[in-house]
């Protein structure tokens, strides 16, 4: 499993810190909000999982794409995501990135390269395989980056996807967050393989598994692969090692129903924003600074969507055809 | 108005001419499926390759949730793909990427994105290919909100109606009949569009309306010839877009004549039939003199042999033996 060099600039890694700090603080929130009845339908939140969204959208230019999955308020807010819009998505606001038609599972925010959480799991590759397929066409070196789990791994969207990009060598990165478990199941049970970067190698591209709770070692993964896609030379497949510190959703607990308390704790030890903190060898006051800024982001956000109105009625009849 | 010159071409000649015609306006539309790259292949994409190169006529492997989710994602990125099925069974694997998300992502993101993507569905049976090679599905599309469903039922219509999917900013499911491919008739020249959602009277008539649909309106056509040698002057009316219905357009001609027969190649129970009969009734029950009357495929999957597939499909004689009925 690659771990990180020490090669990146103390600026790169700050900037990367704080990315993972507002994904923690936003979904820390909107599990709040959503504790607290606010939220319209479900959030599953990427807690534990940060490096991954920081660290691949460090290497990414505004004009290159992501998509992302029903876990994707992380990527969204990496990728640049608007926070007050996001939120007010989740609080079914019609301010919100989908105009509260499409809540968490849904957000988008194609003015920032962000095409969309896509909810239902795999499909999200076959469309970023399209829109490397459109890139390629115009002609011009952008990028699409498309997350996925695990569980994604062993859907057939996967490896069509996987394979229309490497005959056409598209220029699509695939990140897989193996966060280890597909809702309650085990991927050690559900997957062939125990690193599921081995399988790009049915599609002769490289593939290449990082430790996902270090920031800059999935950062450096990702630099690479971005490189090889921009390069046209097709698509690479980067796992990620990772977990979630909460349930699938707010429907389970943290462990005790399918992972033990040691397990969880094991991985607990490794959060990213910790293993990132020694890495800078970061003073209280550098931790500071950085909250500071987050908290006041985190209000201004809260703010935006307490004050914002509901949808009126018609909207649920707009926005069906162009 | 300058004289619009026509010339008789056929149904798929006339696809051929508007994926020519609108490939050749848009470098945007590209055309991608299996096996569509090689001319000789299907004469609807004949010659596209070569005029248009393999980067924009693109042959796929077979991987249709693949190719069919990959154009949804280039047509969210600004481009306009035209998808080949070769026939809707095969499209069954790619259901997810056009009814979760064609049709959905428009409105699931609030209005961000627009996803104008055809794909073209031929389809049907009279050819002995069986159960899974010879369905009519495009009621199971109406279901599905945000989808065009377009069924051309003649070379004027498949062109005109093409261009109009093609330069259309949402996605469309454009299904085409196997059965019609070979059936000639009079196209205008030069560039030649239809209206999405107006429906055709094919021919006007008095006493009874036939509505068919796709390969069915020429059955009704038929239908018509062979009751007016009986002295009945049948009107048949071809909705040609399914998704908008003109429920109106069909309304209209059954206050005219107060009996309707529905006839569609695809199954009876929850057919576009039964859609259409429910939507004219609301629309025009007073008119009515007598029921509905629905001609459709048994509810049994599509047999090989002809003698059993014929006892399964619609007929010419079908609908006018179904005709005579109603006007006993």
């Amino acid at each position: 499993m690659a771990k990180s060099t020490s090669g990146l600039s103390r600026k790169r890694m700050h900037e990367m810190y704080r990315t993972m700090l507002r994904i923690r603080r936003f979904e820390e929130t909107a599990d709040d909000m959503y504790m607290a009845g606010k939220v319209v339908g479900g959030v599953h939140v990427s807690i534990g999982q940060e490096a991954c969204s920081a660290g691949v959208c460090a290497a990414l230019r505004e004009d290159d794409a992501v998509l992302t999955t029903h876990r994707g308020h992380g990527h969204s807010i990496a990728k640049g995501t608007r926070l007050p819009e996001m939120l007010a998505e989740l609080m079914g606001k019609v301010t919100g990135l989908c105009r509260s038609k499409g809540g968490s599972m849904h957000i988008a925010d194609v003015s920032k390269g962000h095409y969309g959480a896509h909810s239902i799991v795999g499909a999200n590759m076959p469309m970023a395989a399209g829109i490397g397929l459109a890139y390629q066409l115009e002609g011009k070196d952008r990028v699409a980056v498309v997350f996925f789990g695990d569980g994604a791994s062993n859907n057939g969207a996967f490896h069509e996807a996987m394979n229309l990009c490497a005959i056409w060598k598209l220029p699509v990165v695939f990140f897989c967050e193996n966060n280890q478990y597909a809702v309650s199941v085990p991927a050690e049970y559900s997957t062939s393989v125990d690193d599921i970067s081995v399988r790009s190698k049915g599609y002769d591209a490289p593939g290449l598994t990082v430790d996902g709770m270090d920031v800059a070692a999935v950062y450096e993964a990702s630099r690479e692969a971005v490189a090889h896609a921009r390069r046209g030379l097709g698509p690479s497949l980067v796992e990620a090692k990772t977990y979630r510190f909460f349930g699938h959703s707010r429907g389970d607990p943290h462990y005790g129903m399918y992972r033990t308390k040691e397990e969880w704790e094991g991985w607990k030890a490794k959060d990213p924003l910790i293993v990132c903190e020694k890495m800078l060898k970061m003073t209280a006051k550098d931790k500071k600074a950085h909250a500071d800024a987050v908290e006041a982001e985190i209000r201004e956000a809260i703010e935006f969507a307490e004050s914002s109105p509901e949808p009126e009625e018609s909207v649920a009849l707009e926005d069906i055809f162009a | 108005m300058p004289e619009v010159k026509m010339r008789t071409i056929s149904y798929s000649t006339a696809i051929n001419e508007a994926l020519h015609e609108e490939m050749e306006r848009d470098e945007k539309v590209f055309l991608m499926g299996e096996d569509v790259a090689l001319s000789a292949i299907s004469p609807a994409t004949a010659g596209l390759g070569d005029r248009f190169g393999h980067e924009r006529v693109r042959n796929t492997p077979i991987s249709e949730l693949g190719f069919t989710g990959a154009a949804v994602g280039a047509a969210m990125a600004g481009y306009r793909p035209v998808l080949d099925m070769r026939r809707i069974d095969f499209m069954m694997l790619a259901i997810d990427p056009i009814a979760n998300q064609a049709a959905k992502l428009r409105y699931m993101l609030g209005g961000q994105v627009s996803v104008p993507l055809v794909i073209r569905a031929p389809e049907g049976g009279y050819s002995q290919n069986g159960p899974t090679h010879s369905q009519c599905l495009e009621a199971w599309f109406i279901q599905v909100p945000g989808l065009r469903v377009i069924v051309p039922s003649d070379p004027a219509d498949v062109k005109g109606l093409l261009k109009s999917a093609i330069r259309e900013d949402n996605p469309v499911l454009f299904v085409e009949y196997r059965s019609l491919y070979s059936l000639e008739g009079p196209v205008p020249e030069g560039d030649h569009t239809e209206p999405i959602g107006k429906a055709a009277v094919k021919k006007e008539g008095a006493d009874i309306t036939l509505i068919g649909i796709g390969s069915q309106a020429r059955s009704c056509l038929e239908a018509a010839e062979l009751l007016a040698g009986e002295g009945v002057d049948a009107e048949v009316v071809d909705p040609r877009t399914i998704n908008p219905l003109d429920v109106e357009g069909l309304a209209a001609s059954v206050r005219k004549t107060g009996k309707c027969v529905v006839a569609e190649e695809g199954h009876k129970s929850g057919g576009v039939g039964a859609e259409i009969a429910a939507s004219v009734q609301e629309a025009a029950f007073g008119s009515l003199k007598a029921p509905i009357v629905r001609v459709a495929a048994l509810d049994v999957p599509v047999p090989v042999h002809t003698k059993l597939e014929a006892i399964v499909l619609p007929s010419t004689e079908k609908i006018v033996a179904a005709a005579k009925k109603l006007l006993a």
